[in-house]
């Protein structure tokens, strides 16, 4: 029996919504890609409409954070526990931004291009949601050997974001009046390349989180 | 003068049969402060009073282990009167005499002998501005004590325990029962004591530990759990029964 017990009850609650801020931030990702690949503009608008809902969970998570800091003067775990809700909601805000721009890539590319899409940017938007799901067990477990996975699953969308860009790159010499379109392919898998740094960011908190240490993933 | 104020080692201490004190080692650092913190009843009212021997007229109170202050053990043939004038104590609730302001300061003074007037009026004026008093009691010196409010009270029982000119502040729990603001500016006081002082403080109030010491010992059913440098304890803790307790989840 704790002494603490709303104050507890509270914690659980920003980390349920962070959770299903994550979800969230999964989903659009997967919409966003699918849009790309269906040459979808309404679902794709649709993105971009909805995005200012991400800003609000972000800043709802920060409020709540911030108010408990100064109710209940929370020290060591909880208060790592209270800062790291902070950085993960900004990570997860940035990672539904990335997810918006490629939807704003798929507006700009039109429903009547003709280029083929590189599969590798479906494959690298999988390991991605992938590692969205790794990322929020870890969070929610306080495992930090899944918090380290991660950052072997980050290295394989960027070999993959190297391969694209070399692809790319190539299709440039060959197509050089498609190189708008080109362009915006590029961007695009820039986009989730940056979206899984992101969610190593978040391994980094968690490592924080039960270690009381930065850890850089990255390394 | 040596790196450290007081340095004990295995310190047991009992009441009667009931052991208060578990093999206490610890050093504490000179000119700096030192929180004790812990639940009620873990022996750190207990420690600190060890540090100016005031158990030892409670009878059937038994100790081993050593306090050395300044390299000297102050258990074995150690003036107990002596050890008080360099160490001064302030308790939790302000405890001026029914005197006048002037009197209560130059109290321990007098004590120590000293008459010349000119003298003791030069002490009150700097004690009492060390105990950040003297612009609100100036113009009333000689004016009753216990007609000050209680903050005021507490800073004047500082400013008795500064005259002295002890090296050592020994508190104890010394803002319970004051309100906020006075609470804040006793705070303040002790952190520009330690400029000169080496200041011992017992709190019930974890986040005024946090606020004015440099280090933090955790008291637990008389052991010492934990004592290490403040920003590490309160922010990550190596005991779990530390963490839970600075985190509020017992005690």
């Amino acid at each position: 029996m704790t002494t603490r017990r709303f104050f507890t009850e509270e914690l659980n609650e920003l980390q349920v919504k962070i959770a299903e801020l994550a979800e969230d931030t999964k989903d659009v990702l997967k919409k966003s890609v699918d849009a790309l690949f269906e040459k979808d503009i309404d679902s794709a608008q649709s993105i971009i409409d909805n995005d200012h809902f991400f800003n609000q969970k972000e800043q709802m998570i920060n409020e709540t954070a911030m108010i408990l800091i100064a109710k209940q003067q929370p020290v060591a775990t909880d208060l790592r526990r209270l800062i790291i809700a902070i950085k993960i909601s900004a990570d997860l805000e940035r990672m539904a931004d990335h997810a918006k721009n490629i939807a704003k890539s798929t507006k700009r590319l039109g429903a009547h291009h003709n280029i083929t899409i590189n599969p590798e940017i479906r494959e690298m938007a999988n390991l991605a949601m992938g590692m969205v799901d790794i990322a929020k067990k870890a969070y929610e477990t306080e495992d930090i050997s899944l918090a380290k996975e991660l950052a072997s699953n980050d290295d394989k969308i960027d070999e993959k974001y190297g391969e694209v860009t070399r692809e790319l790159l190539e299709e440039t010499a060959n197509n050089p009046q498609q190189i708008q379109h080109i362009m915006q392919m590029a961007f695009t898998s820039r986009y989730i390349e940056r979206y899984a740094d992101h969610i190593t960011n978040i391994g980094e908190s968690i490592f924080y989180l039960v270690k009381g240490v930065s850890y850089d993933l990255n390394d | 003068m040596g790196n450290y104020s007081y340095e004990v080692e295995n310190l047991n201490l009992w009441y009667g049969d009931n052991q208060a004190l578990f093999e206490v080692s610890m050093k504490i650092p000179y000119r700096e402060v030192t929180a004790i913190i812990g639940p009620s009843g873990c022996g750190k009212s207990t420690f600190l009073k060890m540090l100016n021997r005031m158990v030892e007229m409670i009878p059937k109170v038994r100790v081993s282990g050593t306090i050395k202050y300044n390299g000297n053990n102050i258990l074995e043939n150690y003036r107990a009167e002596e050890l008080r004038t360099n160490v001064g104590m302030v308790f939790q609730h302000p405890n001026p005499f029914p005197k006048s302001i002037y009197e209560n300061v130059i109290y321990g003074v007098r004590i120590q002998g000293i008459r010349n007037k000119k003298k003791l009026d030069e002490i009150v004026e700097k004690s009492l501005k060390q105990a950040a008093i003297w612009d609100e009691v100036k113009d009333r010196l000689h004016t009753s004590a216990t007609g000050l409010s209680g903050g005021q009270q507490q800073r004047i029982c500082i400013a008795r325990a500064l005259a002295v000119e002890p090296d050592v502040i020994l508190m104890d729990e010394p803002t319970s029962a004051l309100d906020p603001i006075s609470t804040l500016k006793v705070e303040e006081l002790i952190h520009d004591l330690k400029d000169k002082y080496t200041i011992v403080v017992v709190t019930h109030n974890m986040q005024q530990a946090s606020r004015i010491s440099d280090q933090t010992a955790f008291f637990l059913n008389g052991d010492l759990v934990e004592f290490d440098k403040t920003d590490k304890i309160f922010s990550n803790p190596m005991d779990k029964r530390t963490e839970d307790y600075i985190s509020g989840k017992f005690g």
